[in-house]
């Protein structure tokens, strides 16, 4: 189990939990703790101090100067351009990821203040399909670019992904050249894109938007590369050091700017933007 | 495909009499003309039915001619350019200067090897960091002195492994993507053989994408989305048509601007016929897009990729059947 405990997040199903419990269990040191109280640590867990997931809206408050923001996420859903099924439609998954996260897909745009910085940001929410990125979530992220020019004022990309959405083929792949695209467009209006890396940012997503920041930053206990270890394996059967692809390797090789507490992470974007937002 | 084991040992029989015939007296071209004809309709069966998984497996056949082909034939004076400056030279990746029809033009291409000590040095056509490195200086050195941009695309996907990793492959397919969104020089792109995922896409953010008639390209492998997906090998031909992979499909879906046709059986069959044919596209697009001041040019790649995707304004809250997931999603 030694993979396990590098890994600083740990996967729990909300749902599944039933609301009126006021305990859960840590997955990562068994310990029962007061939902209440992981809450309002930023999901961490009180006990050993491993991440829960946030969800995309609770990310967005978490940064939020008072927690207030303004949702701006454009009301689109995907449309299963190639009436995609495997062992389950497309249109079936989506419908309970709907359901289940209450978006309408994996990414959230808010408008908002960090220490009275205003900044756009998008947030990615693993609970979603894996986060991963098909036209919706592309759409989205170039949205929320034009808004940031249009307001003059920083992106932020709060990145938690698989990669690209596969049920949506090429048009998926896609959105990688599209939202380098857009972001080629934001670089020349000199606005600062600061994108920040959470467990986990892998495949297309790594390999397009979330890498392309002017600061990149991860979130401590993220997962960072292209392929992972099961493609590796599949594909070339290479040993891998147990440290591959954790927020440490990918400070150690250069990948990224810095490693973030997420206690923290609000703090050191305020910082950051302090120092690249041009003033007049 | 065992169909097309078959055309090929009836193709080497008649091969075979034709030498008996040429060797004495025998006539047998009675004999020879029965079986061609034979062979013929076959082969126009095989390939009229083809399903996308034998597409594939045309796209992946060694036997398919490969960039370095391409740029014999297609081209001339190519003038190869090494090195990323960097780490290295990527084999997988070739780069460099050659003249399409008189035009000087910077040439990127992805290389497959043939034999297991090619593959060797090419990593069977999956470029590293040090490749799409390459292929960036060679690009924005196309843009300094206005070359046009040829990028052909036959890669399984980029080298995954951890040298790879170390050396941000991420990184440098992001840092190729939006080099070629604001490139201020024309950009065609052809997908002749295998367009595996990110690793093509790092050299396809084009003002035209053409791909060969039996070429394929797709966001994950067949073997990888029936892993992944169906959770299932045995699942791949089904993954394959699911992923609308081939050209015809991609034409039909919008995503790519032309298909150009192979002779029966696949470009190795006939080569100099799909060389002219590719050399004639590239120049008729070469001449269209070079028509375009930069600002236009640049313009409309951007509107191409910003306009990529599909998606439909959601139901409004009351509108969507919230109990039933199988019901909420069919307006």
């Amino acid at each position: 189990m030694s993979i396990f405990k590098d890994r600083q997040y740990v996967r729990v199903n909300v749902e599944r939990e039933s609301d009126d419990s006021l305990w859960m269990k840590c997955k990562s040191c068994g310990e029962l703790v007061f939902k209440r109280r992981v809450r309002e640590n930023n999901n961490i867990c009180p006990s050993c101090g491993d991440y829960f997931f946030l969800t995309a809206a609770e990310r967005l408050a978490s940064l939020s100067d008072n927690e207030a923001y303004e949702d701006i996420t454009q009301r689109i859903v995907s449309d299963d351009p190639l009436g995609f099924s495997d062992r389950k439609a497309y249109t079936e998954r989506l419908a309970e990821a709907r359901k289940n996260t209450g978006m309408e897909d994996a990414i959230l745009v808010g408008r908002t203040h960090i220490e009275e910085h205003p900044v756009i940001i998008a947030v990615m929410d693993f609970r979603f399909v894996g986060g991963s990125m098909g036209s919706v979530v592309g759409e989205q992220i170039c949205h929320a670019i034009e808004a940031a020019i249009s307001d003059q004022c920083p992106f932020v990309l709060i990145a938690s992904s698989g990669g690209a959405r596969l049920q949506e083929g090429m048009f998926s792949l896609l959105q990688m050249a599209k939202t380098a695209a857009a972001r080629g467009k934001l670089a020349e209006e000199r606005l600062p894109f600061i994108s920040v890396m959470t467990y986990p940012t892998s495949g297309g997503v790594q390999a397009s938007i979330a890498s392309l920041g002017d600061i990149i930053i991860a979130e401590k206990g993220a997962m960072i590369g292209f392929a992972g270890r099961r493609v590796i394996r599949d594909t070339i059967a290479e040993e891998l050091p147990p440290h591959f692809q954790t927020d440490a390797f990918a400070l150690e090789h250069g990948l990224i700017d810095r490693v973030v507490g997420r206690e923290g992470l609000r703090d050191e974007l305020a910082s950051l933007l302090g120092f690249l937002v041009i003033s007049t | 495909m065992s169909d097309e084991r078959t055309l090929d040992l009836l193709e080497s029989k008649i091969e075979e009499l034709r030498q008996l015939d040429s060797l004495d007296g025998m006539d047998l071209s009675g004999e020879i003309a029965k079986l061609e004809s034979k062979l013929a309709d076959l082969r126009r069966e095989l390939y009229a039915n083809l399903t996308d998984w034998e597409r594939v497996r045309i796209a992946r056949n060694p036997k398919r001619p490969y960039s370095l082909d391409y740029i014999g034939a297609v081209f001339s004076d190519f003038y190869e350019l090494h090195g990323d400056r960097m780490s290295g030279d990527d084999r997988a990746l070739l780069t460099g200067m050659a003249r399409l029809d008189g035009r000087p033009v910077m040439i990127v291409a992805q290389q497959k090897g043939r034999s297991t000590e090619e593959n060797q040095e090419r990593f069977f056509g999956m470029p590293r960091p040090q490749g799409y490195r390459k292929a960036i200086r060679a690009m924005r050195l196309a843009e300094r002195f206005g070359l046009p941009v040829i990028s052909l695309i036959d890669t399984p996907g980029a080298y995954p492994g951890l040298e790879s990793e170390e050396k941000n492959i991420g990184g440098a397919i992001a840092e190729s993507l939006s080099t070629m969104a604001r490139l201020q020089v024309p950009i065609i792109s052809v997908v002749i053989g295998e367009g595996g995922s990110g690793g093509a896409l790092a050299i396809g953010v084009a003002d035209r994408l053409l791909m060969l008639e039996n070429a394929t390209y797709s966001v994950i492998t067949p073997e990888g989305a029936a892993a992944i997906l169906w959770k299932d090998k045995e699942r791949v031909p089904d993954a394959a048509a699911a992923l609308n992979l081939t050209a015809p499909h991609l034409l039909e879906l919008g995503l790519i601007d032309r298909v150009i046709d192979e002779p029966l059986g696949g470009a190795h069959k006939d080569f100099p016929s799909t060389a002219n044919a590719l050399r004639d596209e590239l120049v008729s697009q070469l001449d269209e897009l070079q028509q375009l001041s930069v600002e236009d040019l640049v313009g409309a790649r951007y509107a191409r990729y910003r306009n990529a995707g599909r998606v439909r304004q959601a139901p409004e809250p009351g509108e969507e059947p919230a109990e039933d997931p199988s019901e909420s999603e069919d307006e």
